[in-house]
């Protein structure tokens, strides 16, 4: 039976298909949905961890323990996950271990372009990289049996592209994996010096094995046609180049690290001309002509960005397809804060009250964009807390009261407690605002430790911000409905002005949510109340447009919110007026 | 068949262009689509690719290669039309929704986008597929309501469309749609 998948959904197919009982994984765009589509499989225990290292230390206790164990991450995860990684590297595995992990060139929704083949070669951990949905299943089913077969944690890379492609699928059955037998090994798995040293060895000769195998491997084809143009290439580039160059050859490296060199070697000797054709980074041309060959790569090609055929060919054929085009410059349509959201009426305070904002990663990072402009720096996941503790301890007491860090829930369980922990610990006064909207919206409504529910839809215990805080040493904890902007006003003024660490958690359920309880009719303007002032625009609400004379409300996209009533002072906006 | 789904985050591309998927599933042909997630959903511009034939490689149309753009917005399809290929279809809804630089003034939504696009070499449809959507019942069938058109403007049989909507479309939807899917389809435009 074949279905169409996406790369994602055939990533946590073929985890299923290989006997996979353990997956852990954080939401990260475009990785999430390999977890979402792990959770349907009732054979495979799954879970939403609180961040990628610890995802990565459960995955490795459940290898050691003998399951086969999935562990997915979007590619700056993997830098969360870097210590786990690269200890892991060492020891090897004793289950298959595999960490799936999906880049994002174009920076659709990431903070960077960073290459995960890098990490392979860093860690000396092999790499396989699916070009469509059927290889992602079938990949990391054989990435299972090479991480047992060498004793190695596997890197499966994917990208945007082909995590949310969709293509078909052939469906296998599910294998009948056996428990293997607990690894009790001190001598394998304790990484202290005397060992480790040992294990350094090891992986070195592993890494000498993995050579000798990328040579034979299957995972690495070579399709002679015309040998005046040879291509070589990897992952989604591999079927954009098919379309531009029809009958070169090509040689398709489905195991991206180690490379077969004899194989490149071989490839390059029977082609007259040969590119490299490498999303991101020249990892593969820099390794090939560091052997003496002559490959044309980055010389023509973009290191920037994503490829597409039209990149491609217009980079090395030089030409492009006719294409229309209007004369005329689009007005830009960037993500914003949806209608209704409740982070909308805290950046307003915050922008009113000229706070300076150290803001973290999610939806409400969209508030440091015009109308609202209410955040100062977004760095990694997180960061928010550290660095509003930074500012205080670079511009002293006084900077503290006008500045805040702002975080979100999921956000905050992921690596924003360490830093209120060190807030507190070393006496800063900073305000820390959790905007807490239970679930992990940004990514598509995952769970989180606070929302009260697991990956599976079952009830989990619901982490208490509260609780937490206070028993860290916060006196001063507050929690606020988060549409009461005027009580938002109130707490966040009183919260900074005092000389002591404090918590605010604004609360009220993400309006896309099922769990929302916050849609309404949609508002509308009455009469001719309306006297075109424009104050309700410095919300940025996207359902509230200008006509020239009077404001309108977009009925498809308001959720009766309301909170533009509490900006207008002519009581111009109604529910059900008109 | 090339076809890109041009529309603002929310309009319900997605499941267009699911219905599409199946559609072309179900008449035997590979298939491969390009969607976007997260991020981008947030009402921002959104673009989709939607391939099937015998065989596809690449998940992404070139430019200049669509057979059909179907914008569930206007500026969208406009701002993508460098996709379509000359002589190709423009399928347009007639709703314009304001981006947020517009919202604020910082910039203008395009005037006479429709007269402007009918100068270029391409064949374009308009449909009030947000009216349509709401005669049928709901307004967020207005992606179907589009479809309607699309599929008026194809070699492939109805009944092969309405089988692939209720292949996709969750059971409590399918009336509502199927009834958009029929007012595009036999839209007198």
């Amino acid at each position: 039976m074949r279905k169409l998948m996406l790369g994602n959904e055939a990533i946590a197919r073929g985890a299923y298909e290989a006997g996979a009982t353990v997956a852990t994984a954080y939401p990260g765009t475009p990785s999430t949905e390999i977890t979402e589509n792990v959770a349907r499989y009732e054979e495979i225990d799954t879970e939403w961890s609180v961040n990628e290292k610890v995802a990565l230390e459960v995955g490795i206790g459940s290898s050691i323990a003998g399951a086969r164990t999935l562990v997915s991450m979007k590619h700056v995860g993997l830098n969360v996950a870097a210590d786990p990684l690269m200890s892991v590297s060492y020891p090897g595995v004793n289950a298959g271990l595999v960490i799936a992990v999906a880049d994002d060139p174009s920076q659709h929704s990431s903070q960077n372009e960073q290459d995960t083949r890098y990490y392979g070669r860093f860690g000396k951990i092999p790499v396989l990289e699916p070009a469509d949905s059927q290889e992602c299943k079938d990949f990391v089913k054989k990435a299972f049996k090479l991480s047992e077969d060498f004793d190695t944690p596997v890197i499966v890379r994917i990208n945007t592209r082909i995590s949310h492609s969709r293509g078909l699928v052939e469906l296998e059955d599910r294998i009948d994996f056996e428990l293997k037998e607990y690894d009790q090994n001190p001598n394998k798995y304790i990484v202290a010096p005397a060992v480790a040293k040992k294990r350094r060895v090891v992986a070195e000769e592993r890494l000498a094995k993995l050579k000798e195998f990328a040579e034979d491997s299957e995972l690495n084809q070579v399709e002679y046609d015309k040998k005046d143009v040879g291509i070589i290439t990897s992952g989604v580039a591999y079927h954009h180049s098919k379309e531009v160059f029809e009958d070169a050859s090509f040689l398709k490296l489905g195991l991206s690290y180690p490379l077969p060199q004899k194989m490149i070697e071989d490839f390059v000797n029977q082609c007259e001309t040969v590119y490299v054709i490498e999303e991101l980074e020249p990892i593969f041309e820099e390794q090939i002509k560091s052997w003496g060959l002559e490959v044309i790569g980055k010389d023509v090609l973009p290191t920037i960005g994503e490829l597409n055929p039209a990149i491609i060919r217009e980079a090395v054929l030089g030409n492009t397809k006719e294409k229309l085009e209007l004369e005329q410059e689009f007005p830009i349509r960037p993500a914003v804060l949806c209608p209704g959201c409740h982070h909308r009426g805290v950046f307003y305070i915050l922008k009113k009250l000229k706070l300076h904002v150290s803001g973290d990663i999610g939806c409400y990072t969209l508030g440091a964009f015009p109308p609202l402009q209410a955040m100062d720096t977004c760095i990694c996941m997180g960061a928010s807390v550290g660095m509003a503790f930074g500012f205080e301890k670079a511009r002293g007491k006084e900077f503290a009261k006008k500045s805040v860090a702002v975080i979100g829930d999921s956000t905050f369980w992921h690596t924003g407690v360490n830093g209120l922990i060190d807030l507190v610990y070393n006496q800063g006064n900073t305000t820390v605002i959790i905007l807490d909207n239970s679930t992990t919206a940004m990514t598509g409504h995952q769970e989180n430790p606070s929302t009260g529910y697991n990956v599976k839809g079952g009830k989990a215990p619901n982490i208490s911000f509260e609780k937490l805080g206070k028993s860290i040493g916060i006196e001063r904890v507050r929690t606020i409905d988060a549409y009461e902007i005027d009580e938002v006003e109130r707490i966040v003024k009183e919260e900074t002005a005092t000389e002591e660490p404090s918590l605010i958690i604004t609360k009220k359920p993400c309006v896309l949510h099922k769990r929302a309880d916050v849609i309404n009719d949609p508002l509308n303007i009455e009469g001719d109340l309306c006297t075109g002032c424009k104050k309700c625009l410095d919300i940025g609400c996207p359902a509230i447009s200008f006509t020239g004379e009077t404001v309108k409300i977009n009925e498809t996209l308001c959720v009766g919110c309301e909170l533009c009533t509490e900006m207008c002072n002519f009581d111009a906006i109604k529910k059900g007026a008109n | 068949m090339d076809i890109i789904i041009a529309a603002v985050g929310g309009q319900g591309a997605l499941l267009a262009s699911k219905v599409l998927g199946r559609l072309a599933q179900n008449k035997g042909l590979d298939v491969k689509m390009s969607e976007v997630h997260g991020m981008a959903q947030r009402g921002g511009s959104v673009i989709t690719h939607v391939r099937f034939a015998e065989e596809v490689n690449s998940p992404l149309i070139e430019e200049g290669s669509a057979d059909v753009v179907l914008a569930l917005e206007m500026l969208e399809g406009a701002r993508y039309i460098s996709y379509l290929k000359p002589g190709g279809k423009l399928i347009t809804n007639t709703q314009k929704i304001d981006p947020m630089s517009v919202i604020i003034g910082q910039q203008e939504y395009p005037a006479e986008l429709k007269e402007q696009l009918s100068q270029l070499d391409l064949e374009i449809i308009t449909e009030d597929a947000l009216g349509l959507a709401k005669e049928a019942g709901n307004m967020k069938a207005a992606n179907i309501a589009l479809m309607g058109v699309l599929a008026k403007n194809t070699e492939i049989e109805k009944e092969e469309w309405l089988t692939a909507i209720k292949e996709i479309v969750p059971e409590k939807f399918q009336e509502v749609n199927i009834t958009a899917f029929e007012l595009g389809f036999n839209s007198e435009v």
